[in-house]
């Protein structure tokens, strides 16, 4: 084999006066970037194999590990950056599709941190949420056109409502791409905070069905460990169409992550790959998606709402009346900044349209249309804190999914390299060995934390605007200003 | 036996009615007069038998798991979408995308299906769907099939040209088609090849044409007389090598 043209991305630095040699740092990393010499007793480092994930730095006990950036740098040219020409070296020397994890790093403009929130002073009151109450509960689901009432009770029955206490939900991800106890942390906290998890195009393990009320559960083209019992064993079904970070194209799980549990959970055999092709071959229209979204209504005897979960992209305002006019209650817009398990860097970094335009578009042609009312809608991709919540919910969403948030809340370090499987915090990897360092407790204990803290958050800044239920802020754009757009992004 | 008559009713109805008469434990259910009706069968679990005159509509028996379906008459798209268990028996033609990502149970069809037949099925320990066609079947026919067993008889057809379309097995990562009459190798994927049917595979064939002699009143002697081919995939990982690590 010729040497490889790649150089090393990341530096280690020991401090060598540090080190004590306890050799945690050998132990701890999966890609096998140290490695202890007996002879001189001293521990190297191959900087090729680092990913940056900062396992080694975290868990060294004497702090006697940095990691930098390669100081390297080629002949400067802004046309041939050091990342083109790494990409081109490595796909010449493998022949393969570049893949990429989580979402899009590159610097397009982030809509959210170019808007800013209004607040009272004077004329409208605001309000303390210590003092006084504040409501966050949001329903999901089909509103009726009125409410007909008789002897002070309803007289039509509503269609079916997902209730969340916070307007912030988990986003799908599958057993397979993140590790089971990364799925249970991610149930447990859902089921504390009385709001939503995923479990993606997965299946449902047997060991979290009692998080029943708290999962939706997802169709996707592979139809992966779809049964009867799996669609009634969640509060809503999602079907998924598309993903912001990967629009358009399907997905493969490799056939040697497919362990005994995924095989189990999935329900395919044990090493084959698990594909999921680009479409629903039972969908080649809005009509055929009218069609699944009833089958699976039938399915479930009118039980549970359905969501359907597209990519944003061109047209989504017009995708999106058509969905609702198929019969989604709910309809999920995942933006190109959404997070990934795996898709291929090209897709990832050139495919959709900013998730604040497709809001604004698809609330917008709704109302226009008459039909808000029909769904509801979630905004995903590349939410990070709980101001990018309130934006998104003042844009016109009734809530959000936060996927990579919550990773990063479990401890995830954004190295990007979910796809190789080798995760050294536990999550985004199948490897017993690596699975057991994330301790679902701990970790859903976090994500507790972190939905509680936004929660706290959202609240201070709807009493800042005199508002005091979440209610009154959807799609209310007024309490947004818009700061060095140009007028047609306005 | 239970009877319904369906004419005019809307799916909802027929199907809420068809669900509670499951409930009750019917043994046998015939609905008549069927004209169009979707989603019939969705979901049903346990032992019951529906016979079906008329055209049900599409969807019918998605996410079946358990019971047994007949239909006297002809089909329409999605039977036996996603079906997890039981089984379906239509004494006519279907449509397209019959058998779509299906786990478990049993599919017999006397005569032609339509498009994208047995795309994505798959197997799962002790269940390995079956789909017998006794006519012809369209394009992509078991496209990234993953586990099962289609039979293609093409009882009506005496031709290589005539018995597929195009795109058959394209993507197919597992499972099986055989067919009574060879297929044109430029009908079928890349992912795929083609041999005759061995010892093995014939005893696996005989079992389910006897079925389908027996559903239809064909003579299983005649059918079983043809070399069968045996359509399969070169391995199960047909992408493992199309991505840069």
């Amino acid at each position: 084999m010729a040497i490889s043209l790649l150089t090393p991305e990341f530096i280690i630095e020991r401090n060598d006066a540090r080190c004590i040699r306890c050799q945690v740092c050998v132990r701890q990393c999966a890609n096998l970037a140290h490695i202890y010499d007996q002879e001189e007793d001293r521990v190297l480092a191959d900087d090729s194999k680092c990913v940056n994930c900062h396992r080694c730095v975290t868990l060294c006990p004497t702090r006697a590990i940095t990691i930098r950036k390669n100081p390297l740098e080629f002949k400067e040219n802004a046309s041939w950056t050091a990342t083109a020409i790494r990409e081109i070296y490595k796909q010449a020397e493998t022949g393969g599709i570049l893949l990429t994890g989580m979402g899009n790093d590159k610097p397009y403009p982030i809509y959210w941190d170019r808007m800013l929130i209004n607040a009272s002073q004077v004329t409208n009151p605001s309000i303390d949420p210590l003092r006084e109450p504040m409501e966050l509960k949001t329903f999901l689901g089909r509103k009726p056109e009125m409410l007909k009432v008789e002897n002070g009770k309803l007289k039509e029955k509503l269609p079916p409502q997902l209730e969340l206490e916070v307007p912030i939900m988990f986003s799908a991800m599958s057993f397979g791409s993140i590790s089971f106890n990364a799925c249970q942390a991610l149930a447990m906290a859902a089921s504390e905070l009385g709001i939503m998890y995923n479990t993606g195009e997965g299946g449902l393990h047997k060991n979290l069905r009692k998080y029943g009320k708290n999962t939706i559960v997802q169709v996707a083209s592979g139809r992966f460990g779809v049964d009867p019992e799996y669609l009634n064993a969640g509060a809503a079904i999602e079907i998924k169409i598309g993903q912001g970070a990967k629009p358009g194209i399907g997905g493969h799980l490799p056939g040697e992550k497919v362990t005994a549990q995924i095989s189990q959970t999935r329900m395919i055999p044990l090493g084959s790959d698990a594909i999921s092709p680009a479409p629903h071959h039972d969908i080649y229209s809005i009509e055929d998606l009218r069609q699944l979204i009833f089958s699976l209504k039938e399915a479930t005897d009118y039980r549970k709402p359905v969501a359907v979960k597209i990519a944003a992209v061109h047209n989504v305002a017009a995708i999106c009346s058509g969905i609702a006019r198929a019969g989604a209650d709910i309809i999920v817009i995942d933006g190109f900044r959404g997070g990934t398990g795996a898709a291929p860097l090209r897709i990832r970094d050139n495919v959709g349209i900013p998730i604040e335009f497709a809001l604004a578009a698809v609330d917008t042609r709704l109302r226009q249309e008459g039909i808000r009312n029909q769904v509801s809608l979630v905004c995903a991709g590349g939410i990070r804190n709980s101001s990018d919540v309130i934006k998104a919910i003042a844009l016109g969403a009734d809530a959000v999914y936060i996927g990579q948030a919550a990773l990063i809340a479990m401890g995830c370090h954004m190295c990007q390299k979910c796809y190789t499987g080798k995760c050294n915090w536990g999550i985004a990897t199948q490897d017993p060995n690596l699975v057991k360092r994330l301790n679902p407790e701990i970790a859903a204990r976090r994500l507790v934390n972190l939905i509680k803290a936004w929660a706290h958050e959202m609240k201070e800044m709807l009493g800042g605007m005199g508002i005091n239920a979440i209610e009154s802020l959807r799609g209310n754009r007024f309490m947004l200003r818009g700061i060095g757009l140009t007028s047609r992004e306005l | 036996m239970k009877v319904i008559d369906a004419s005019g009713m809307h799916y909802k109805d027929l199907n809420a009615m068809i669900k509670q008469l499951i409930k009750g434990n019917a043994a046998e259910i015939l609905v008549k007069n069927v004209q169009g009706q979707r989603y019939i069968g969705d979901g049903i679990q346990g032992n019951s038998k529906i016979i079906i005159e008329g055209t049900p509509g599409n969807d019918m028996a998605a996410y079946m798991d358990g019971a047994t379906i007949v239909v006297h008459g002809n089909a329409q798209d999605g039977v036996a979408n996603t079906m997890n268990d039981g089984k379906v028996v239509i004494h006519g033609n279907t449509g397209d995308i019959l058998g779509y990502a299906m786990r478990g149970g049993e599919v017999y069809i006397k005569g032609d299906v339509g498009y994208r037949v047995g795309i994505h099925m798959k197997e799962y320990l002790d269940k390995k769907p079956v789909i017998v066609i006794g006519g012809k079947a369209g394009a992509f026919l078991g496209e990234y099939m993953a586990g099962g067993i289609i039979i293609l008889l093409g009882l009506n057809v005496d031709d290589t040209q005539k018995i597929v379309g195009n795109y058959c097995g394209t993507g197919m990562h597992g499972g099986v088609i055989y067919s009574r009459i060879p297929i044109d190798s430029y009908k079928l994927g890349k992912e795929v090849k083609q041999t005759q049917a061995e010892d093995g595979d014939m005893e696996i064939i005989g079992l389910y044409v006897k079925k389908f002699s027996d559903y239809f009143g064909f003579d299983y002697r005649s059918i079983m007389d043809s070399q069968f081919v045996k359509i399969y995939p070169y391995n199960h990982r047909p992408y493992g090598n199309l991505y840069a690590y």
